[in-house]
């Protein structure tokens, strides 16, 4: 089959590989229709994530139909099916509290040392995502293997266009995470650190489970004016100070609650972002936390910090004493994708979440290096690109 | 052993693990490793599954076949450095039915492993292997097992999440992408 794999810093290529096939009793093969390149592969694409190997097959934003089935898979052949980024188990402690990103099982025994060195204890396994999540093979291909498919893909109804659902298998479900993780009351305000997709979806959700306010903020005019669509304030932190327009527009306050939708890439324009690109450069640290740092300063007195945004190590400067001094309460981590599953599927069908908005470039899987790069170099025009293997380019 | 007053931890987790085990009489040889996994099911069903001997080399990867001869004797097979395989006799020193399993091997190698399972409520059970060996070509043999990535405390590590994936979910976790890459990752193990 065909799919996309990875060999280095920005040099991914579209290559023949060998076929997936069942290999476990609860296994599922499926015929990709649709998947999508996640701002989080540009981690990958910029070679910020260890323990990836050349040759990896990347993606994990991908459905498809159920083309084989092991002996206890609980799907049918022909289904349609979104896959949850996630490999869980659903039968250990974690995964009985529907902490489904911290399955105990999905990640193989000989995989799992790296990530106890590096966390202290392993995390589920991940589609497409180095070898510190299980080295799985991903998405961004032709068919894919899916482990424990009787937990993980929901079926999606006949008649509903791939483009609607796509993104339950990680942004939506992500995006609404960071927005539930600020445990929103009446009245609250939340601010958005980044408007790609989890942002923009951490917006719909932060109204959709009741704040009153939310202000977003990036640099890229058209996402912001995404954002807008949505309802929300916006602030372009290439032309305004942060922390000042977040502390007026609160009446001095503070934001309730603060996202950081961007993770270990931040750009900005600040003393401490160049000197993180320096120490980062040299290796003396290795994720770059300006947004994180700035939802720290920002956030109001015994506020909520909510953490989407991917980490991969360390991060230098980190404003410890602001996080304990004002009580802030803190919330991340990689989503439990199949928690909100059936109750997101439920509210696309109901028309009350679009996320059809966001695909801006539909390409086929031949041409997925072109669009990695395009996706990298212009991300104001380039909001998301679905990938559809087998469809002829324009 | 100045701290034991005041420090509860396992005494194979201490800074002199090896004598500390051998000491609290969980092992008595040169190499000495305990590990502890907690696995939603109950005891009595790990101590079963354990019990049966010819079940080990479904999760334990060095071991090329067990053959059970009789209620406590057991003939097994693993895989060593350099393409050689080693072989011992195993007797079963001790069993505590949902409990305990205690065995001693003689061979060409000697070495002694003992698994507790204790129970852990809601949570189903905690199980704790102790091996303890005496390394092929005593401190050459240790440092070639370690290239190899045979190196017993990591390989148990790996064999006893193996044994929790295989009773909690029924099957084991692999990357392979199809039957024929598992293979091969199995033999470049």
């Amino acid at each position: 089959m065909r799919a996309l794999t990875w060999h280095g810093k920005h040099d991914v290529r579209v290559e023949t590989v060998d076929d997936p096939g069942i290999v476990n009793p609860r296994d599922a093969v499926i015929k990709v229709t649709s998947t999508a390149i996640c701002g989080s592969d540009l981690h990958l694409y910029d070679n910020y994530i260890p323990s990836m190997m050349k040759g990896d097959i990347l993606g994990h934003e991908f459905m498809g139909e159920v083309v084989e089935i092991g002996p206890k898979s609980t799907l049918k052949l022909g289904e349609r099916v979104v896959v949850p980024f996630t490999i869980a188990c659903g039968s250990c402690y974690h995964c009985g509290k529907q902490q489904f990103s911290a399955c105990d099982n999905g990640n193989p025994a000989e995989n799992q040392d790296a990530g106890e060195k590096l966390y202290g204890q392993t995390m589920s396994g991940l589609f497409g995502y180095s070898h510190l999540t299980g080295g799985y093979a991903g998405g961004q291909a032709e068919y894919v293997r899916v482990p424990f498919s009787d937990v993980g893909p929901i079926v999606i109804p006949d008649g509903v266009d791939d483009d609607k659902v796509l993104f339950l298998s990680d942004i939506l479900p992500t995006g609404w995470m960071a927005a539930e993780n600020c445990d929103i009351a009446p009245g609250d305000t939340v601010a958005v650190w980044g408007c790609g997709p989890v942002g923009l979806f951490a917006v719909q959700s932060a109204f959709l489970l009741g704040a009153e306010r939310v202000i977003a903020i990036d640099h890229f005019d058209n996402r912001l004016a995404l954002a807008k669509r949505f309802g929300a304030e916006t602030i372009n932190y290439k032309t305004t100070d942060v922390a000042m327009a977040l502390r007026e527009l609160t009446g001095g306050v503070g934001p309730d609650a603060c996202i950081d939708a961007v993770g270990l890439e931040a750009h900005g324009l600040t003393a401490d972002n160049v000197y993180d690109q320096i120490k980062v450069s040299s290796f003396m640290a290795t994720d770059r936390p300006h947004a994180l740092r700035q939802a720290i300063m920002a956030c109001r007195k015994g506020g909520k910090l909510s953490i989407p945004g991917v980490y991969g190590g360390f991060v230098d400067k980190f404003p410890i004493g602001a996080l304990m001094e004002k009580g802030l309460q803190v919330k991340t981590g990689q989503t439990h994708v199949q928690r909100n599953l059936p109750a997101l599927l439920t509210a696309i069908l109901d028309g009350k979440i679009d996320t059809t908005f966001l695909i801006s470039h539909r390409m086929p899987l031949e041409a997925a290096a072109e669009a990695y790069k395009l996706f990298k170099e212009e991300q104001d025009r380039v909001t998301k690109v679905v990938l559809k293997p087998g469809m002829v380019a324009a | 052993m100045a701290s034991t007053m005041t420090d509860d931890t396992p005494a194979a987790t201490r800074r002199d693990g090896d004598r500390a085990t051998a000491e609290a009489g969980q092992g008595a040889r040169d190499s000495v490793t305990a590990r502890s996994v907690t696995i939603n099911r109950p005891a009595a069903e790990l101590y079963r599954f354990w019990r049966d001997f010819n079940n080990l080399p479904k999760f334990m990867a060095d071991i090329v076949v067990i053959d059970v001869v009789d209620a406590t004797h057991s003939r097994w097979t693993v895989k060593a450095p350099g393409d050689r395989e080693v072989g011992w006799t195993a007797e079963v020193t001790e069993d505590q039915p949902d409990r305990l399993i205690a065995w001693e091997g003689r061979g060409d190698i000697r070495n002694s492993g003992r698994v507790e399972f204790r129970d852990a409520g809601a949570r189903g059970t905690i199980v704790t292997a102790t091996i303890a060996y005496d390394p092929p070509g005593g401190a050459l043999g240790k440092l070639v097992a370690k290239l190899f990535r045979r190196e017993p405390a990591v390989q148990a590590a790996h064999d006893l999440r193996r044994f929790k994936q295989l009773m909690a979910t029924g099957e084991i976790a692999t990357p392979a992408m199809n039957l024929a890459q598992l293979i091969d990752d199995e033999e470049s193990r």
